[in-house]
Parts: C-alpha cells; structure tokens; sequence
C-alpha cells in the first residue's frame, strides 16, 4: 500500500470553498437543466398555457393605465400611457417574479439540497430564468404596442441591456439573501410578498418619478429599480422622459452592494442548508 | 492497492434544539419584548445560537473521530443500527454537509444514490425526468444520450415514456429512477438503501445490477439493513455504533460482531432471566436456545432446527409442554411449533423440579432474520405458564437442500418452502 498516495479530492472542515467556483462551471449542465425544467413545468395542464405571460402583463397594464392615467391624472411626461406604463411594467415585474422565485426555490428544491451534492447558488440563478422568459415574451407586447401606438424610440434604446443588467444584479443580491434566509427561518415566506406588492406602490411603475417632491428623490432612489425603471422609459421613449446621473448612479451601486451582500450571505451560510432545511 | 477512499478523524456534529415551555415568560410584554430580541438576534448573526434564545441547545455527535480506509475495488457495506449515523457518513462522503472537524481524501469521481429518483419531476414525461434526473446525479448529457436506451430497457418504460410520471404507477415510477441511477458512470459509487424498490422481479434484476457494476472493479459503499443482500454484495464493511466505527474489516467478521452486539439489546446476558413467569408458583432456572444460553441463535445451512430446553419449579403437578412461534423480520407470526404433537403420550410431571426438552424441525426458511418466542404451557388449561418477554433472533444464511443446491435468495425474506423431511 502506498504511504504517501496523492488524492484527487479532500473534503475537510470548512475547506469547501476552494472548489466551489471551479464546481459551478462543471454543474453548468444543473444549471441550464434545471431552468429548462422550471420554465417547462410552469404552463403545465393550464388551458391557457404561455397566453398567460402575455395575459398578466397586458390586464396590469390596463388597469394602471384607468387608475393612474384616468382617473388620478398623472402625467406622463410626453409619452402614451399604456407605453409610460409598460415600459416600467418590464423591469418590475422581471424583478419581482424572479425575486419571489429565487427567494423561495431553495424551500421547493429542498429534496435536492438534501440528497444531492451540487452548489447551491445554480438553484436561485436557474429560477430566475423563468422570469426573463417572461420578460421576453412582455418585450415582444411592447413592441407591439409601440408600433400600435405608432411611437417609435431613439438611439436610446441600445443602453436598454445595460439597464436590464443592472436589475438583473439586484435581483439576484435580494433573491440569494432571501432565499438562504428563508431556509432557516420560514417567516420569510410571508414577509417575500409583501416586499413584492409594497415595492410596486414604492417604484414608479404606474405613475412618473417627476411627482415625487424633489426634497425625497434622493431616498426615492435608495429603491435601485427607480433608477432601472427610469432607464428603461428614458431609453424607450427616445429620452423625451427624465433619467438623472444621481438616480442612475445610486441605482447601480445599491444594486452592486445588495448583488455582493447576497452573493456573501448566502455562500457564509450554504454549507448548513442540508442540515436546517 | 491504491487507497479510493481515506477517512481521518471525521466528526459531524449536529445542534438540536429544545423549545421551553411557555410559562418561562412571566408577561405578555416581556415575552414579545424577548422575542423580539432574539428575532433582531437571529437576523444580525444568522444560524449562530444567540444568548437569549428561548430554546435549549444541546449538542449531539452523529460522527465522532471516524478512521477507516477503502481500497480500491472494495465493496464496502455499511451496517449499524438506527441512528448510528450511517447517513450522516454519506451525506458527508457525498459533500452534502459539510464535516465538522476531520479529512475525508477522495479518489477518483464519486457519485452517490441517497434516494431513488431524486428531483423527479410529476409533471414532466419519462424522457424528460431521465435528462433532469441524470444532470442532477452528475451525468452530462452526452452521458445521458449515450445510455438512454440502455436506460428506458432497463427500466421497461419504453410505452409511456412520453407520459408525465405523475400518470406512472409506482413500481413504474421507481424502476425507471432507479435505471438512471445504474447507469452512473463513477469510480466509487456511494449508495443508500435504495434496494428495497419495486416488484420481486425488480430487485433481483436490481440486485444483478449492484453485482454487475461491482464486478467492474468499481469502489462500492452500500448501507443497507438487510445482512443477507450485504453479504452477498460487499467484501468490506463498516460498522457503525452511535457514531463511532465498532469494526472494519472482513465482512463477514463486521456481520457476525453486529448480530451480536445488535442481539445483545434485546436481553443482555442469559435468556434465563427474561422469562417471566406468569403464574406464581414456578421458576425457570435454565433456559437454552441450541444448547447456548445466548439470544441469537445461527442457523447454519441444512440444520433449521432448534433445541429447546427448560428447567425449574413448580408447586403443583402439571402436563407441560413447550410451544415455540417463529416471526418474520416484520414481526408476523409465520408458524407455531408445539410439543403437544409431538408427545403422543400424556404424562404428567410432578410438583418440583422439571425440565423439558424438545427440538423444533423448522420448515425450511430463506436466509433472513427471523425471530423466535418461546411459551411454557399447561396442556389441559391451554394456559401459559411462563413467556420469553423478548424474541431470539434467529439468522437464518439460508437452506441447503438434499441435492446441494441452496436456498438462500429469494426476493423475500420470510417465504417458507415446504419440504418433505
């Protein structure tokens, strides 16, 4: 028997960082199997099927579109109404369903956490995919109803990746600190959507950022999705509405800070998942 | 021989927590201020025990100093009671969680069966779960393609696999999770009782499997509580008690130490003193199983029989006979053995010293574990007079018949064949 046998791998105390990130690229087949599978099961025995992704978003819309254009008033900066709308209705609901996904797809995965070695961080970023599907499919409502609306953008909306960027990063920083809080501790479930339908009142999804009092804009923009929602109407509506450099730039660092607290939590506290969940 | 698997020093351990009861808190406010506490406690040091946790914490070892290594090759099998923290080893050879102290030095790719169809999904086809199922135990899909037909044959799924597998019936369902499962290309194998799946037909097929893959010369770790199957497929073994290695090595030498000690703790010592004696005027003072006075009895090939002798007092004058009822592993009673047939003649035993002795022909029995209870009786009241308060186990390694060939693998453990001796 050799002594000193080499060994490919050792598992020891506390030592199972050093090939985490060489293990999330060999899993990357989990990865895209995974958000394959959600994205398949999702429409599975409605009668409606994918109709629905169209659906949510449009019905929303409409009713905004009465409470705020109609009958509140508000303005919109230049721009048709439902378009005002839909162009933040894009990056919120990108954001919400990806962030409620994530938060609670460890708890739904927990057969796997408990059965099967693999890094944990595939499952939150697999479920957000569903959610870009969605998006997708909203932005193909978009454009159909900018060329109803006969309303057409300008060179602006090339920067739309960058903005779409930047709410994927906060998605993923809140979904990965919620998402390994909610292991441990349930009350998370309750407390996910109600950020979710809170966060809508406080973004400006139906109505404009201008009518917010000046004097708090710079506490309105501590929400990272003002800044993206923002973006996404600057750069579809050819920059007729406002996107400040302050709101842009708190925008992108909260959304850099929260992606880095999430990322940090959730690897500090992913090796005891298998024993709480 | 090179060494697949080495493991220094492992320990695991576990927290577990107690609630107190609610009357510690004297006022509602005090236990909404309290709990508040421990709340903003929790969120700012997350999954570490606070000071003002209502809960006691105690610490529990489910692994404690684990040494042992695998060669190569090696069909280990892991045997232990409950909570001898069989699957706390796994889980942690399979990097599932995380040791808490100790090294665990790997060769070569792992791959580890702690559950048949892991991460299966209702409502996706059997095409479908076969891709999900394998990318979760670690095949690529090149891996997967390569085998798939191997696969749906193997699981004989091939009419509907094109149906959701929540429309599957549950041997169905279990055959195909299983074949994904045995087409995983790894050179150690790590596996937990998954066996006891499916139809009869099935787990022999399983079990041909387990025998084909280990012949491949791949490293196999098996947990299972089933001996005869263990011992069939495993050379090694480990075995585990409360957390500790009680024995490596040979696997027949690990089996027999764990039915001992296994056997133990159901009467330490003689089976003297664990009869009661249900009518007030006798004593057993000797009792033996197989001329051992011990609670496991080995029944070795060709010899399913068991001596059974009793002695003691008695106050009164009594026909007596000994009745003995033989259990399966799941606690059914499956026959009953009396001297009343036996003893054409009645005769009666006078008050005073007794002793009995009779040898019980045991049908012939599959190997298993079965268990034996053993009643003293009056044969004109048909009233038991004095009751073994626990079982001898019997360990069965099968029957040889007349003709050499010997009867030890059924699917089942408990049939009995009749023979005609």
């Amino acid at each position: 028997m050799e002594k000193n046998q080499e060994f490919q791998f050792t598992i020891e105390a506390g030592k199972s960082e050093r090939h985490y990130w060489a293990d999330l690229w060999r899993y990357r087949e989990l990865f895209y199997i995974l958000a394959w599978r959600d994205i398949s099961v999702r429409y599975k025995q409605t009668v409606i099927g994918v109709l629905w992704a169209v659906l949510r978003p449009l019905l929303t819309m409409m009713i905004f579109v009465v409470v705020f254009g109609k009958i509140a008033k508000l303005p919109s900066e230049g721009v048709p109404y439902p378009i005002f709308v839909f162009a933040a209705m894009l990056p919120w609901m990108f954001f919400s369903s990806a962030f409620a996904d994530a938060s609670n797809s460890l708890i739904s995965n927990s057969n796997l956490i408990s059965k099967v070695y693999f890094p944990r961080l595939i499952i939150p970023t697999a479920s957000v995919i569903v959610s870009a599907v969605d998006f997708l499919i909203s932005f193909a409502i978009l454009i159909a109803l900018m060329a109803w609306y006969n309303y057409w953008p300008g060179w602006q909306v090339l920067t739309l990746p960058g903005f779409l960027l930047i709410s994927f990063i906060a998605t993923i920083g809140a979904g990965l600190f919620f998402a390994s809080l909610n292991v441990k501790y349930r009350d998370f479930r309750f407390v996910i959507p109600f950020i979710v339908q809170l966060g809508l009142y406080i973004s400006p999804v139906g109505f404009s950022t201008t009518i917010v009092p000046e004097q708090y804009r710079i506490f309105y923009y501590l929400n990272p999705m003002v800044g993206v929602i923002d973006g996404f109407r600057w750069a579809l509506s050819g920059g007729t509405t406002a996107l400040n450099q302050t709101e842009l730039i708190i925008s992108v660092s909260v959304s850099l800070t929260m992606c880095l607290v999430g990322i940090l939590h959730f690897r500090k506290t992913e090796k005891l998942f298998a024993d709480v969940i | 021989m090179t060494i697949a698997i080495k493991v220094e020093n492992l320990s695991k351990k576990y927290i577990i927590s107690h609630e107190k009861k609610a009357q510690d808190y004297k006022t509602l406010s005090e236990s909404l201020m309290q709990g508040g506490q421990r709340i903003a406690n929790k969120i700012i040091h997350p999954f570490s025990p606070s000071e003002v946790d209502s809960q006691t914490q105690e610490e529990f070892w489910a692994l404690k100093d684990i040494n042992f290594e695998i060669n190569q090759g090696d069909k280990v099998g892991i045997i232990g009671r409950n909570g001898a923290g069989k699957s706390t080893l796994l889980k942690v050879l399979s990097r599932i969680t995380d040791p808490t102290s100790g090294k665990i030095h790997i060769n070569g790719r792992i791959a580890s069966l702690l559950e048949v169809g892991t991460g299966f999904h209702p409502e996706l086809t059997g095409r479908e779960n076969i891709y999900l199922n394998g990318a979760i135990l670690g095949m690529s899909r090149k891996e997967i393609k390569l085998k798939f037909d191997e696969i749906v044959a193997f699981a004989e799924v091939e009419k509907f696999l094109d149906t959701p597998v929540k429309r599957y019936s549950s041997g169905m369902y279990v055959r195909l999770a299983f074949a994904v499962a045995a087409h995983l290309e790894s050179e150690i194998l790590v596996i937990d009782e998954v066996l006891a799946v499916g139809d009869a037909e099935f787990q022999k097929k399983c079990l041909g499997k387990m025998d084909e893959v280990s012949k491949g010369g791949r490293t196999i770790l098996f947990v299972s509580h089933n001996l005869p199957t263990v011992k069939s497929l495993c050379n090694k073994g480990v075995y585990l008690e409360q957390g500790t290695v009680g024995e490596t090595g040979e696997i027949l030498n690990v089996i027999n130490l764990y039915q001992e000690v296994s056997g133990a703790t159901y009467a330490r010592g003689k089976i003297v003193k664990a009869f009661n004696c249900l009518s007030g005027d006798i004593s057993i003072s000797n009792a033996m199983v197989n001329n051992g006075e011990e609670a496991i009895v080995n029944i070795v090939s060709g010899q399913n029989k068991v001596e059974v002798s009793l002695s003691g007092e008695m106050g009164f004058p009594r026909e007596l006979s000994l009745e003995c009822r033989l259990y399966s592993s799941e606690d059914i009673c499956i026959g009953l053995f009396t001297t009343r047939y036996y003893n054409t003649s009645y005769k009666t035993i006078d008050a005073g010293f007794f002793s009995l002795s009779e040898r019980f022909n045991l049908p012939d029995l599959n190997a298993g574990v079965f268990f034996l209870d053993i009643y003293l009786m009056d044969m004109r009241t048909n009233i038991a007079l004095a009751q073994l308060d626990f079982k001898i186990t019997l360990i069965c390694e099968g029957t040889k018949m007349k003709n050499g060939w010997t009867f030890k693998n059924l699917q089942h453990n408990g049939f009995i064949v009749m023979s005609d001796s």
